[in-house]
């Protein structure tokens, strides 16, 4: 019975996740592609100005699949796979959430699941860093810009879970509102500091590229997964509070039921 | 399990909490799907930038705007 609920939100939670999906590719092929499209010509500009091997080289390699693709079926493909396969996660994360956070119904608890991982992550690695548009990094040092990024995806993940369990444990003491107040700020002070110790990409940006085309380009990446997410949130947790919503209505009855054998 | 429903369906009965999944049964599905998912993620966001499976530039210029867009680093 437990395992067919736990498959049934999974399955709803990448169907959740492709829905948000479809919407963020959407928000990504209008307002993403015209600073992707600015940072190209950028890059083009500079290599046809500077005639710079490795550019020149990177610029070659763009051809390998063509722009109209790239921005269509090639955006599509990331931005889909990345909603089934963070909606399937979040389902699960949902999973062990329900019923544990307090008096949350499976809608409110979607919510609540979708802004923890927009925040954890996306937000705040974005903060310390941030997207960036083609032609702006250094291609040397991709490895270490990769390395950093994941790595502070899965501090604050886990920042996140160790703050909502900490709130857990603080509520019997402080109470719910002054629990989660506290926990909160706990995980944005850790955060800071860990901000503050991990090394900065200082070569993420190239010096000289418009900062006008960087700022758009960034707030569409935010605007993408702000979309992602609360397509996420709101259609899981429609689905989610139909698929568990029954059975809480039902729990009465099947009480009952069992009364009388006990009895 | 019947009881956790029972006491939470005493203390609020106009809000019906829901009772929640055992860790047991939520474990496997979450290492199982969550190995899955990162598999993907790891496609769509580092493959043939830090770190190649396959040879080649094809999946980083086929995923490429997206993986800019959604915020990986890419190049
Ligand atoms: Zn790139």
């Amino acid at each position: 019975m437990y395992a067919s609920t736990v498959r049934g939100l999974l399955v709803r939670g990448m169907l959740a996740g492709l829905i948000a999906g479809l919407l963020a590719f959407a928000v990504a092929y209008v307002v993403g592609e015209p600073p992707v499209d600015g940072s190209i010509a950028v890059e083009e500009a500079q290599a046809a100005h500077a005639g710079h091997g490795a550019v020149s080289e990177e610029a070659a390699e763009e051809e390998a699949v063509s722009r109209p693709v790239q921005s269509t079926a090639g955006l599509a493909t990331g931005v889909l796979v990345y909603g089934v396969a963070l909606g399937g996660i979040a389902s699960l994360a949902f999973s062990f959430a329900l019923g544990r956070l307090g008096r949350f119904s499976p809608r409110a608890t979607a919510a609540l699941t979708a802004a923890a991982a927009f925040t954890t992550v996306y937000l705040v690695p974005f903060l310390k860093y941030p997207a960036t548009p083609p032609a702006v990094g250094n291609p040397d040092t991709i490895g270490k810009r990769t390395t950093l990024f994941f790595l502070m995806i899965l501090l604050s993940v886990l920042l996140g879970i160790a703050a909502v369990i900490a709130g857990r444990r603080l509520a019997p003491r402080l109470g719910n509102w002054n629990a989660t107040l506290t926990a909160g700020a706990g995980f944005v002070a850790v955060v800071a500091v860990a901000c503050l110790f991990l090394p900065t990409n200082d070569d993420s940006v190239k010096a000289g590229f418009p900062a006008a085309l960087l700022w758009e380009f960034r707030i569409a990446s935010l605007a993408i997964q702000a979309v992602l997410w609360a397509v996420f949130g709101i259609v899981f947790g429609v689905l989610a509070q139909r698929l568990l919503a029954p059975r809480a209505a039902n729990t009465r009855p099947a009480v009952e039921q069992t009364a009388p054998a006990t009895g | 399990m019947a009881e956790a429903v029972v006491s939470a369906s005493v203390s609020t009965p106009s809000v019906p909490v829901p009772a929640a999944l055992p860790v047991r049964t939520v474990l496997p599905w979450a290492v199982f799907v969550g190995l899955l998912a990162l598999i993907a993620l790891y496609f769509v966001g580092a493959e043939q930038g830090a770190t190649s499976v396959f040879a080649g530039t094809d999946v980083h210029e086929w995923v490429h705007d997206g993986r800019h867009l959604l915020g990986f680093p890419c190049h």
